[in-house]
């Protein structure tokens, strides 16, 4: 089936080689992003607000960061040749860093789990037996000093690995804007701006993640929700999220008034092929209608009921969530809908549901990181230390 | 045709057992020879065997004031390359230019069969058909971006992909200017134009070079100094396609129009 076009396309434009693993690319390496820099809060800048979602924010980064490569793999023609960007990489592509990028911050994360839950794996450890004291034992790697001073060394450790990982977090993500708005040949993703859209916007995807994941945990786990943590949260979500439109839209309003030669394309683009998911999705359903939600959250946080701020923060972090991957979409996707002949286009673009990079597909990968944190949280409580 | 269907309905002679072992060990032997022969050709990849690509750098012209738009380029190069089916190497379009208004542009099926008359209802004055293929640039983006370097420039100036290291990211085909990368269903590889690299260094023209019946495409190699493409080079106003974005392409083009993208 041939899609619907309009005006004329160079005659190799009209496939979108840039799937829905493509945009789920970016949308998971940002919640990685994003979480890591709530925990990072808390370990390297000592934000006691952030106490109860230091460790259980760092589980949720490494459970993200674990898939994030996952939908890359399933995107190339040729998966089994995809370890050659790591064992042969071309340093003059952008796409060459991938590897080393990755494989550095997965290694730095989980130092720093391990650091982190280095304490509990020994107790744990210590209060059993059999199988899982030999598994626990093992997870120690031998080392089971738990006095005061190696404590106090895991500690100064832990804050060192988490100031590496923010600006290696800010990178990985910082990358992947780069690797569009380093493409000379397509006007929608070619500005410098790009890296920090991204990067602000993972800012907002995580935050706004931990905040979902929190509240339920918190009612799964029975536990109050803790308000200060809630409204710090909320504080920074805001902060991210204008920061992330302000760029967005500084982006598409220079090109306009500045009438820019792209603009005849972007423009047409974000009222037509785009007009669901950019002005509805990522603008105002997503965007100004948090906007003012957050703010009611921030401005009255001093008079607000728990209740209602918890009910706010969560409507406002699931819009978000969707915001950020409406921006993804509109990107990835919004960059493939028009020819480089810049005067066609392409109609619609739906992925199909069970094709090799569709819909299902999209949905199992971002499945998985929910399953492994819940392993997780089974083999590690997050929240363990504050119960006591 | 009444004298083929008798022939073809000949019986066939059956040969003894003996007869045929003769004729197959005489097969094999030969196709041993052959065997031995060939992989000093084939260690070249697709180059000739007595190709020296530091004696070559190859460069196309197009003269698109004498292309008729009849799309035997088109089918020429999906005979010599396979090229699969919505996918083009090379591609002819349309430009008709009134003397006010939008200009209308089309390229149907990449002009593979041609071009049929459209009522436009603009009171064109210009009207002209492009030619496109890979530009072969000197600086070009599609080289650069690929995380494995599968894309190459070979050193008489062709852009190839190696199907053999190609994971199909597709970054390539994102970074083309002039849409002319493509990710072949079949080998889920970036593919391109050639050149008609396994023709052009066994002394032959690229298919579409060799079909075009006005001469409009030309091949031309700079290192060779009686030729003629690079005369027209120096002596001629030529352009390229999108020179803003400084890729140096080397397919040039004669009479090309503002319009043209």
């Amino acid at each position: 089936m041939s899609p619907e076009l309009t005006g004329f396309l160079f005659p190799n434009d009209i496939h979108i080689h840039w799937s829905l693993m493509i945009v789920m690319y970016p949308y998971i390496t940002g919640l990685v992003a994003g979480a890591f820099l709530v925990s990072s809060l808390y370990h390297v800048f000592g934000r006691e607000e952030f106490k109860p979602l230091g460790r259980f924010a760092l589980a949720t980064a490494l459970c993200f960061l674990a898939v994030a490569g996952l939908p890359l793999l399933n995107h190339l023609g040729h998966p089994e040749r995809g370890i050659n960007v790591i064992i042969t990489p071309n340093f003059t592509s952008a796409m060459a860093g991938f590897g080393i990028l990755y494989a550095s911050y997965f290694i730095v994360l989980l130092l720093e789990v391990w650091f982190v839950f280095r304490v509990d794996i020994i107790d744990t450890a210590a209060r059993s037996r059999g199988l899982k004291r030999w598994f626990f034992a093992a997870l120690a790697l031998g080392v089971y000093d738990t006095s005061p001073e190696a404590q106090a060394i895991d500690r100064k450790i832990t804050r060192v690995l988490a100031a590496i990982g923010i600006p290696m977090a800010c990178l990985l993500h910082g990358y992947v804007g780069f690797l569009f708005g380093a493409l000379k040949a397509n006007p929608w993703w070619s500005t410098p701006l790009m890296p920090v859209i991204f990067l602000f916007s993972a800012m907002v995807s995580g935050i706004a993640l931990l905040i979902v994941l929190y509240q339920i945990a918190m009612k799964l786990k029975g536990m109050p929700i803790e308000r200060l943590a809630i409204s710090a949260m909320a504080r920074w979500l805001w902060l991210f999220m204008i920061m992330s439109l302000t760029m967005e839209l500084l982006e598409i309003m220079m090109l306009a008034y500045e009438r820019a030669e792209e603009w005849e394309v972007i423009g047409h683009l974000l009222t037509h092929q785009l007009s669901f998911s950019f002005i509805s999705l990522q603008m105002v359903g997503g965007g100004l209608i948090p906007l003012i939600l957050l703010g009611i959250v921030v401005l009255m946080d001093r008079y607000m009921d728990d209740r209602i701020r918890n009910t706010l923060t969560m409507v406002s972090s699931l819009l978000l969530l969707l915001q950020v991957l409406a921006m993804r979409w509109n990107v990835v996707i919004g960059g493939q809908m028009f020819s480089k002949s810049m005067t066609g286009f392409r109609e619609t673009y739906v992925p199909g549901m069970f094709e090799k990079e569709g819909i299902l597909a999209a949905a199992v990968i971002f499945f998985i990181p929910f399953v492994l944190l819940v392993i997780f949280e089974k083999v590690l409580p997050t929240f363990r230390h504050l119960e006591s | 045709m009444a004298r083929h269907d008798k022939d073809s309905a000949r019986p066939l002679v059956p040969i003894s057992r003996r007869e045929f072992l003769n004729r197959s060990s005489s097969a094999l032997a030969g196709s041993m020879v052959i065997a031995l022969i060939l992989p000093e050709g084939s260690s070249a990849g697709i180059a000739g065997a007595d190709y020296d690509w530091d004696r070559h750098r190859w460069v196309y012209l197009i003269d698109t004031t004498k292309c008729i738009g009849c799309g035997s380029c088109v089918r020429a190069c999906r005979a010599e390359n396979s090229v699969p089916e919505n996918m083009y190497r090379t591609w002819v379009e349309r430009y008709e230019i009134p003397a006010e208004g939008e200009a209308f542009i089309d390229s149907p099926d990449g002009a593979e069969h041609g071009f049929e008359p459209v009522a436009t209802g603009l009171s064109v004055r210009k009207g002209f058909f492009v030619p496109k293929l890979c530009n072969h640039c000197d600086a070009t983006p599609c080289i650069q971006v690929c995380p494995v370097g599968a894309s190459f420039a070979t050193r008489d100036g062709v852009v190839l992909v190696d199907p053999e290291h190609c994971i199909g990211c597709g970054y390539c085909v994102q970074a083309c200017p002039y849409g002319s990368r493509f990710i072949n269903p079949t080998t889920h590889t970036a593919d391109k134009c050639t050149l008609c690299y396994h023709r052009i260094t066994t002394g032959r023209k690229t298919a579409c070079v060799e079909i075009c019946p006005v001469g409009a495409r030309r091949l031309g190699d700079r290192k060779n100094p009686d030729d003629e493409v690079i005369e027209i080079l120096a002596t001629q106003r030529v352009e390229v396609l999108q020179p803003e974005l400084l890729t140096r392409p080397q397919a040039f083009y004669l009479g090309l129009d503002m319009e043209v993208r």
